[in-house]
């Protein structure tokens, strides 16, 4: 058989796919991809690169020409200055805040949501599902000018509260939990319920624990889509202590003048904890976004 | 409570996607399916149903963002809209986005999967590099390509080419023939690691057999890509194009933080129109027309969407 392989593979000369159980060999074609491969992760890389290396400048060197990844010195002053100011600290701390309680209201109200519309019968649930699913299709920023006017009637405006709850009804989220809950076998359920089990207990210590991959999906993408949104906290926050890390950022940037370094070092710090989150989740983000599509909107 | 009177398991018909718990349990009114989903129903309602209702109410008045004053004009705000020439070319400023980033992030989207799936070594530098800018903030990601590589002179962009030889000076950022094109750049560097991972899936699940027996007949590397692998990914790319057109036609941040619109308002998208005349103009009544007249654009799209995957999926079950 292996015999057999091998000479076919002779035959049909270099060959470039893939397979799961075949032996892997450096034929040129494949050499030739690597070097492409390799290219362009250097032009994925750079960008990012070139904004540590300038954070790491002393000021007064960033913008030099020709230019050089490293100044006369390499220096943390500007992340000192930058972290000195308060702000930073004080929009890490908003945006922590903000990105815990959505995640955490998130899956916990469209977790329910979804087992009501997968596992339960009352009336009128074809039509409020339908009626959930209708919402996937509206995004956000059209609602900009009418959630506006209903916050600063609610009197949410400038406060985590005004942030958060237009972020927790993601309707995309419970379909993606009604189709997980569709596919899981009902008969540890039913068992418990035997048992004399409530629906609740049964939901909270067979059905949570059950789903806990897909719910780290849905709470690592809430998290992460909350984070990084920028127009809904640039719209309903004014107050400068009252901002996300990416808004305040945008909001000051005038404010450093010429002061690259320090700019870049702002980047910086508000970048990094994206990457650890990446870097700790990279099989659950990398399934979740093969899976679900819907997602990464 | 300890002694169930049901032995038996509730009989399950195969057309209800419902379990009926035992009768003992089944009364109270906890257990009614609606306390499941009525808060997230409440949560709802208030903020994207009401808003959603209350918008097409303010686009027919002539509010001011305060919410004083306001009267019914009918549909004066859309007739304005449709002759306003700001709506027309931050529309078309849009399309022409969508137009310029779509292709490019889903060919290098599928060109960087197949190098991936292909070299099978050091699978998390290339997931790491392509895929993690994806997950950055768009404030993050707007100010260092405004700030450190898009400036003329001494940004990276121009001194790369000028090491290259090339002369510098473009003003990547301020000049109307350079500036979309620079956001596009931006754009899918930050984004392309999306398609890439949905094309990476795609490519894995492609079975391993159709390529053996294609080795077997004697196809070369070149016809087995273009008479398995292609096919193959053709619903993916459906879904891919179709969410990449979505997402395109959403852009706001980039374009805002980079160029806020300019230079001369050349590549001001809709939605920024939406937030100067809403929120810098104060016509909010007016801004929510333009913003529903965007989101019939919106729904169109991912109706069209909606009958890829409907269909995808029937093809799915068929197989």
């Amino acid at each position: 058989m292996s015999a057999e392989t091998a000479v076919t593979r002779t035959k049909t000369g270099a060959s470039a796919d893939a397979g799961a159980g075949r032996r892997f060999r450096w034929s040129p074609g494949r050499i030739a991809m690597l070097l492409i491969a390799l290219a362009l992760v250097v032009l994925w890389v750079l960008p990012l690169a070139w904004a540590v290396a300038t954070s790491l400048k002393p000021e007064g060197e960033t913008t030099t020409t020709p230019l050089k990844w490293i100044g006369s010195t390499i220096t943390f002053g500007a992340y000192r200055e930058v972290w000195k100011s308060g702000d930073i600290a004080q929009w890490m701390f908003n945006s922590a805040y903000i990105s815990v309680m959505t995640t955490l209201l998130t899956v916990v109200l469209c977790a329910m949501a979804a087992y009501g519309f997968s596992r339960t019968e009352f009336r009128g649930r074809k039509v409020l599902y339908g009626l959930v699913l209708a919402g996937i299709m509206v995004p956000p920023q059209v609602l900009m000018a009418p959630l506006f006017a209903e916050m600063v009637s609610m009197g949410l405006v400038d406060t985590y509260w005004g942030v958060i709850l237009p972020q927790v009804a993601v309707p995309a989220m419970v379909f993606i939990l009604v189709k997980f809950f569709d596919g899981v076998p009902r008969e540890l359920e039913e068992a418990a319920f035997v048992d004399g089990a409530g629906r609740w207990r049964v939901f909270w210590t067979i059905v949570m624990p059950l789903s806990r991959p897909v719910l780290a999906a849905v709470a690592i993408f809430t998290f992460i889509s909350t984070w990084n949104n920028f127009l809904w906290p640039f719209l309903v926050t004014t107050d400068p202590n009252g901002m996300t890390l990416p808004v305040g950022l945008v909001n000051v940037q005038s404010s450093y003048g010429l002061r690259y370094a320090q700019m870049m070092a702002s980047v910086v710090i508000a970048g990094l904890p994206l990457l650890v989150v990446f870097t700790l989740f990279q099989r659950q983000i990398v399934r979740g976004v093969a899976h679900t599509g819907l997602a990464g909107q | 409570m300890s002694a169930p009177t049901v032995t038996a398991p509730p009989p399950r018909s195969s057309e209800s996607t419902a379990i009926t718990p035992p009768r003992t349990v089944r009364r109270h009114w906890t257990e009614h399916g609606l306390v499941f989903v009525a808060p997230f129903l409440v949560v709802y309602a208030l903020f994207l149903l009401w808003p959603l209702l209350y918008g097409v109410k303010m686009s027919l008045g002539d509010d001011n963002i305060a919410g004083t004053d306001s009267h019914f004009i009918g549909f004066d705000n859309y007739a304005e809209a449709l002759q306003d020439p700001d709506v027309w070319s931050s529309l078309w400023n849009t399309v022409w986005f969508t137009i310029l980033s779509t292709v490019p992030l889903v060919l290098v989207g599928l060109g960087l999967a197949l190098l991936a799936h292909h070299l099978r070594v050091v699978q998390w530098l290339w997931r790491l590099s392509w895929f993690a800018p994806f997950l950055l903030p768009s404030g993050v990601v707007g100010l260092l390509f405004m700030w450190v590589i898009f400036p003329s002179d001494f940004g990276f962009a121009d001194q790369a080419l000028a090491s290259l030889g090339l002369h510098p000076g473009i003003g990547w950022l301020t000049d109307e023939r350079y500036a979309m094109l620079s956001i596009v750049a931006t754009t899918v560097w930050w984004t392309v690691g999306f398609n890439f991972l949905l094309y990476l899936a795609a490519l894995q699940a492609i079975p391993q057999h159709l390529y053996e027996a294609a080795e077997l007949d004697g196809a070369g590397a070149w016809a087995r890509l273009r008479n398995i692998t292609l096919p193959m990914l053709r619903r993916t790319t459906g879904v891919v194009v179709v969410l990449q057109i979505l997402a395109s036609l959403k852009i706001f941040d980039q374009v805002y933080i980079m160029t806020a619109g300019g230079p001369d308002d050349s590549t001001r998208p809709i939605l920024q129109y939406v937030y100067q005349a809403g929120f810098t103009g104060y016509r909010i009544g007016y801004a929510s027309a333009v913003s529903y007249l965007f989101f019939a654009l919106i729904v169109i799209v991912s109706l069209i969407h909606l009958r890829l995957t409907r269909r995808a999926s029937e093809e799915g079950a068929r197989i």
